[in-house]
């Protein structure tokens, strides 16, 4: 297994977003997080990304206790071993699209010709070869997330986390949107955890699981399919 | 039900012989289930018979040698039936809706039911989002079709699992 959550529990104040929560993700593969509006299917994700702490419980990448490591180490792997993508809010908008997707290579300390080129590559992958020189404010919803999924790829993550990746656009663009992500991290070897509701992005996995009242469902380990 | 009525389309687009029709047909709606050669003659028989089609025999003979026309009866078929929306399925009384509330009756696991149908559905689901990846467009806008209306179902799946506690106290008590 690549990432694993192993009873995991996470609270705001008097509410509880995850009960004893288990999810064991392998290596390569594409697995949607299902469940209703407040079940805790974000709070799980973020969770697993090392972006929230849990109350309890333990989360494992790579042989390696996640949870307990200090913000400085999480950061670096976020950086380094994690992309991410969101249904809003990630890139800057005054940056064009290239200095977006330059961005973690930057701050990772590659060399500029060196990010530069790479982003150009990575532009090209999703089709956006034209619009490098664009600014993201000025994209429309498909083309920038489609700048977000090359600034997630960029880094050659060994996870992708995205949280609605697809929920801001229409259905021929979140497929569009989803085709390249999902084709694209597969190439790499990446493996992708997917935030969503909506069943048709979900049915891009290779599998699904749900959240309800903080629990993950697992019917594929649970024998709810026979 | 939909067979004359899609071979009268064809012939709206241009005369044909029955083999053109039974080629035709399988290319846009057989969907790996072949029109029967017996099937095509048969009901090309049955509209001429009603007045929508007629066969023209050319010389050689067989029932390859005719070609059928459109008539302006069929015509009027095929736009009344284009303009037509299909009547709305009422999925409350679908086999989904029976099996819930008989779990909930028997005292049953229906949220495990409805956890396993869920996956039915969403391993349909996928199966269709390859059919869509790899196909010709046809293809994928069938799919397209069939995926929208399982995500109702999904929904619907959804909504009754956070309802289950209410409809199992209503089974109950009535």
């Amino acid at each position: 297994m690549i990432i694993e959550a192993r009873e995991v529990g996470r609270s705001y104040g008097s509410t509880v977003a995850l009960r004893e929560a288990n999810l064991s993700v392998a290596a390569g593969e594409v697995v949607a997080i299902m469940g209703p509006s407040g079940s805790g299917k974000s709070t799980l994700l973020h969770c697993l990304a090392g972006i929230f702490t849990p109350d309890s419980g333990e989360v494992w990448f790579d042989g390696r206790r996640l949870d307990t490591l200090d913000d400085g180490r999480r950061s670096e792997l976020r950086r380094t071993a994690f992309g991410f993508v969101f249904q809003f809010g990630q890139l800057v908008p005054e940056l064009t699209a290239a200095d977006n997707v330059m961005l973690p290579l930057l701050l990772g300390r590659t060399r500029r010709k060196d990010a530069e080129r790479r982003a150009a590559e990575w532009l090209e992958r999703l089709e956006l070869a034209d619009l490098g020189g664009r600014r993201t404010g000025e994209l429309s919803g498909g083309q920038a997330q489609r700048v977000a999924i090359a600034r997630a790829l960029v880094t050659r993550p060994r996870v992708v986390f995205a949280d609605e990746p697809t929920g801001a656009l229409d259905t021929l663009t979140g497929e569009h949107v989803m085709d390249l992500l999902v084709g694209l991290a597969r190439e790499e070897g990446a493996t992708v955890i997917l935030v969503t509701h909506d069943a048709r992005v979900a049915a891009c996995a290779d599998r699904e699981v749900v959240v309800r009242d903080g629990r993950v469902s697992d019917p594929y380990t649970t024998g709810a399919v026979r | 039900m939909t067979v004359p009525l899609a071979l009268l389309g064809l012939l709206e687009r241009e005369p044909s012989h029955g083999y053109d029709l039974k080629r035709d047909y399988d290319t846009f709606f057989g969907r790996g289930k072949p029109l029967p050669f017996g099937q095509v003659y048969s009901t090309l028989g049955r509209l001429a018979r009603d007045g929508k089609v007629t066969g023209q025999s050319e010389p050689g003979g067989g029932p390859d040698r005719k070609r059928y026309a459109i008539t302006p009866l069929g015509r009027q078929e095929v736009a009344t039936w284009l303009a037509e929306p299909v009547a709305a399925e009422p999925y409350l009384q679908t086999v989904l809706f029976t099996k819930v509330v008989l779990a909930l009756m028997l005292g049953r696991d229906a949220a495990g039911y409805l956890d396993a149908q869920r996956a039915t559905h969403m391993r349909r689901m996928r199966e269709l989002t390859e059919v869509k990846r790899g196909g010709p467009l046809t293809d994928a806008l069938l799919a397209d079709h069939a995926m929208f209306h399982l995500e109702a179902d999904l929904r619907w799946i959804d909504v009754t699992q956070a309802r289950l506690g209410a409809l199992a106290e209503m089974v109950r008590t009535s």
